[in-house]
């Protein structure tokens, strides 16, 4: 569904949440305001031509509370979901900048573990970060701190590879277990925990997705990293984008067990919790097999897994094949997913 | 994933949809009184397994969705006033009020925080004695023994700035309500498991017997569900009517006694207003007199707030499974759980919104 109207006159977190509400506050006030060909197609990065060269660029800011969380922290964050926005293209990534927004009275110490993570971030992707910003604000106007990334890759192959571009009779992939980051942050916030410690999954996949185009070239129609908003709100988009279904089937699901344990808990449903380091690949069906191999093949994909297929019937429609053999539909999320009373 | 698993095996719930299919012979009406349960079945479509001469209507069992809007206004003008904590569990801030919602306000400035238990909100009454700190008690029995202990706790300490605001409802005297009233189609109960963790099943027996109605105590995951479909068509078919137990890895007859001991100690029963519904005697709790004190709706001044609700909505019919929600004019369009307008929307876990989220507004009738 979508909505004629932003019903609410302040910003709310929900707005924020990379539901149906993010989607409208987009639209009804950036879109309204900025909107060109490149914008409007809502990728997560814009093609833009310079000369004979295509290059794909991305921004992406980065508020996560706490900072340091299992499995990473901002700063890994910052750089990996920049990269992978570049990479959802199939660009290349060369090139990050960094801008800080630090609240007064940080420890310098934890600005010095942020900034060692993230050159350890940009290293292990092989994408450095070539220049930067910081500014202070006053205590109390910001929260520790923030960071907004930035990047550059070039387009070095002539595919249409974008979220508009699911055609019917593709097979959906995903490169791994899902909604790990937003289960290890939640635990931490909320200080619930269980047997075994989720960790969060943060990784730059460029390398991966450079092995998943010389498998599948071409064939491969679509990227997308699921961050907010999860598989769920991903694959909304891309079904909508599209104009076609995505058919999905519940026992295919790659969760971890104790990720899977925390969302019945929580009442929570995984397939809406945040990703940080896995991408889903609509790629034609003659040629999944061979890019699945390849990923399995990469230390970021072994769990990968074919999740679903597009069709052409009911355009726009994401459904769940239960393990029972009922059917039910995976909605666009609205807000904030919240946990249930009982 | 062990306790899980194996009640959602398809196997056994194949066997399951046989044997009801073998037991039944004639049209049936059961309700689920828990919105757990209603969500259950739509989230794993068990209304598209079962044979078409059963028809599940989905009870008032959602404690968001019959929390009447007074009562969220009330919760509303008491966070907006100065040096006021206001906590509740998450899915009750997104319910609007008459012209707001808690977490709209929680925009403007007011502190409103998501809890996991209401011990929690002791504890941030214990670290900010300069602050109030009120706790939005919603919820059935299986809710209220925490919200006893948390009162009890924040007395025993003497943090006389712990407040509830209490909005806790009864899942029998609403049974009674529904099987009294002259448009009743209900034929037979799911009872919720959860509420007879607590509180056991002796209440309803008297029930069952008075309504000759079978009630069968149920579980949540989809063979707990069929299960209990299973052995109320039993009863239907063979004329009983008894209280049954389904779910006895986790219910007693007695329920746990710790628990209906606290419930006794620190609240009293008292007519409630029921959300789609209107007044159910005797149907709620209020802090007894030795509690008082920490009584929010006293202590605030907000006990005569009245607000009025949308003429186009007809949750009190679907609560009462008189209508189903796909076939309300406003289901979906300008009733949706971003926009609702009613009971069974504000909720995940009221009927409306477990149609939505399982996209029924797209797709109304999934093929059986």
């Amino acid at each position: 569904m979508s909505h004629e109207n932003i019903h609410e006159d302040t910003v709310q977190l929900a707005h924020g949440s990379g539901g149906s509400m993010s989607r409208d506050l987009v639209s009804q006030v950036f879109l309204r305001a900025f909107g060109n060909a490149s914008l409007n197609r809502l990728d997560d990065h814009a093609l833009v031509e310079a000369g004979s060269n295509r290059l794909a660029f991305s921004t992406d800011s980065y508020v996560v509370d706490p900072l340091f969380f299992s499995g990473g922290d901002i700063g890994d964050l910052a750089v990996n979901g920049t990269v992978n926005d570049l990479c959802t293209g199939g660009g290349r990534p060369i090139c990050l900048s960094a801008g800080f927004i630090v609240e007064e009275g940080l420890p310098i110490a934890d600005l010095k573990r942020v900034a060692s993570s993230m050159s350890k971030a940009a290293k292990r992707a092989g994408v450095p970060i070539v220049t930067g910003d910081t500014k202070v604000v006053d205590r109390g106007k910001g929260d520790k701190l923030f960071i907004n990334t930035s990047g550059i890759a070039v387009v070095e192959h002539n595919f249409e590879i974008h979220g508009g571009n699911l055609q019917p009779g593709d097979k959906v992939l995903i490169s791994g277990t899902i909604a790990d980051h937003g289960i290890s942050i939640l635990a931490l916030r909320e200080g619930l925990s269980f047997e075994t410690s989720v960790q969060s999954d943060t990784a730059a996949l460029n390398g991966l997705v450079a092995d998943i185009l010389e498998a599948g070239g071409g064939s491969v129609h679509a990227m997308r990293d699921p961050t907010r908003g999860g598989v769920g709100a991903v694959l909304n988009e891309l079904a909508e984008s599209s104009g076609a279904a995505i058919a999905l089937r519940e026992e295919c699901l790659p969760i971890a067990p104790p990720v899977r344990g925390a969302c019945e808990i929580l009442g929570l449903d995984p397939l809406y919790i945040a990703n940080e380091g896995k991408m889903i690949v609509s790629v034609a069906a003659d040629r999944a097999e061979a890019v699945l191999r390849a990923m399995r093949s990469h230390e970021l994909g072994d769990q990968a897994a074919e999740i679903g297929e597009v069709t052409a019937d009911c355009p726009g429609l994401v459904s769940l094949l239960t393990a029972l053999g009922t059917r039910r539909i995976v909605d666009m999320p609205v807000g904030l997913q919240l946990p249930r009373i009982c | 994933m062990k306790y899980l698993d194996e009640y959602r095996n398809p196997e056994i719930v194949g066997k399951i949809i046989d044997a009801i299919k073998k037991t039944v012979t004639r049209p049936w009406v059961i309700m689920e009184i828990c919105g757990g349960q209603t969500h259950a079945i739509i989230k794993n479509g068990l209304d598209q397994l079962i044979p078409s001469e059963i028809e599940l209507v989905h009870g008032p069992g959602c404690p968001v969705c019959v929390t009447p809007l007074e009562m969220i206004d009330r919760a509303i003008a008491i966070a907006r006033q100065p040096n006021v904590t206001l906590t509740s569990f998450g899915d009750m801030l997104r319910v609007p009020g008459s012209s707001q919602d808690l977490f709209g306000i929680k925009a403007r400035g007011a502190d409103v925080r998501i809890v996991y238990s209401p011990l929690d909100a002791v504890a941030i009454a214990r670290e900010n004695q300069d602050r109030k700190v009120v706790f939005f008690a919603v919820g059935f029995e299986t809710t209220a023994p925490n919200c006893a202990m948390a009162v009890r706790q924040a007395k025993r300490e003497g943090l006389d700035n712990f407040y509830l605001l209490v909005s806790h409802v009864l899942v029998p005297p609403a049974i009674r309500g529904l099987l009294s009233s002259p448009t009743n189609r209900v034929q037979a109960y799911l009872l919720a498991g959860h509420v007879c963790t607590i509180m056991g099943w002796q209440e309803y027996e008297s029930v069952a017997q008075e309504f000759n109605l079978p009630m069968v105590v149920t579980g949540f995951e989809p063979v707990d569900i069929l299960s209990g479909v299973l052995a109320a068509v039993q009863q239907l078919e063979a004329g009983r009517a008894t209280v049954e137990n389904q779910y006895s890895r986790v219910v007693r007859r007695e329920g746990n006694a710790e628990a209906r001991k606290v419930l006794e100690e620190v609240f009293e029963t008292v007519d409630r207003a029921w959300r789609g519904i209107g007044s159910i005697a005797s149907s709620g709790f209020r802090l007894r007199s030795e509690y008082r004190a920490h009584d929010a709706e006293i202590a605030f001044e907000v006990g005569d707030l009245k607000a009025k609700e949308p003429e186009v909505c007809i949750s009190g019919l679907v609560l009462q499974g008189l209508r189903r929600p796909f076939e309300c004019p406003a289901f979906g369009k300008q009733c949706t759980p971003q926009t609702p307008l009613g009971a069974t929307m504000v909720s995940s876990e009221g009927a409306c919104a477990a149609y939505y989220a399982g996209g029924r507004h797209r797709l109304p009738t999934i093929e059986r």
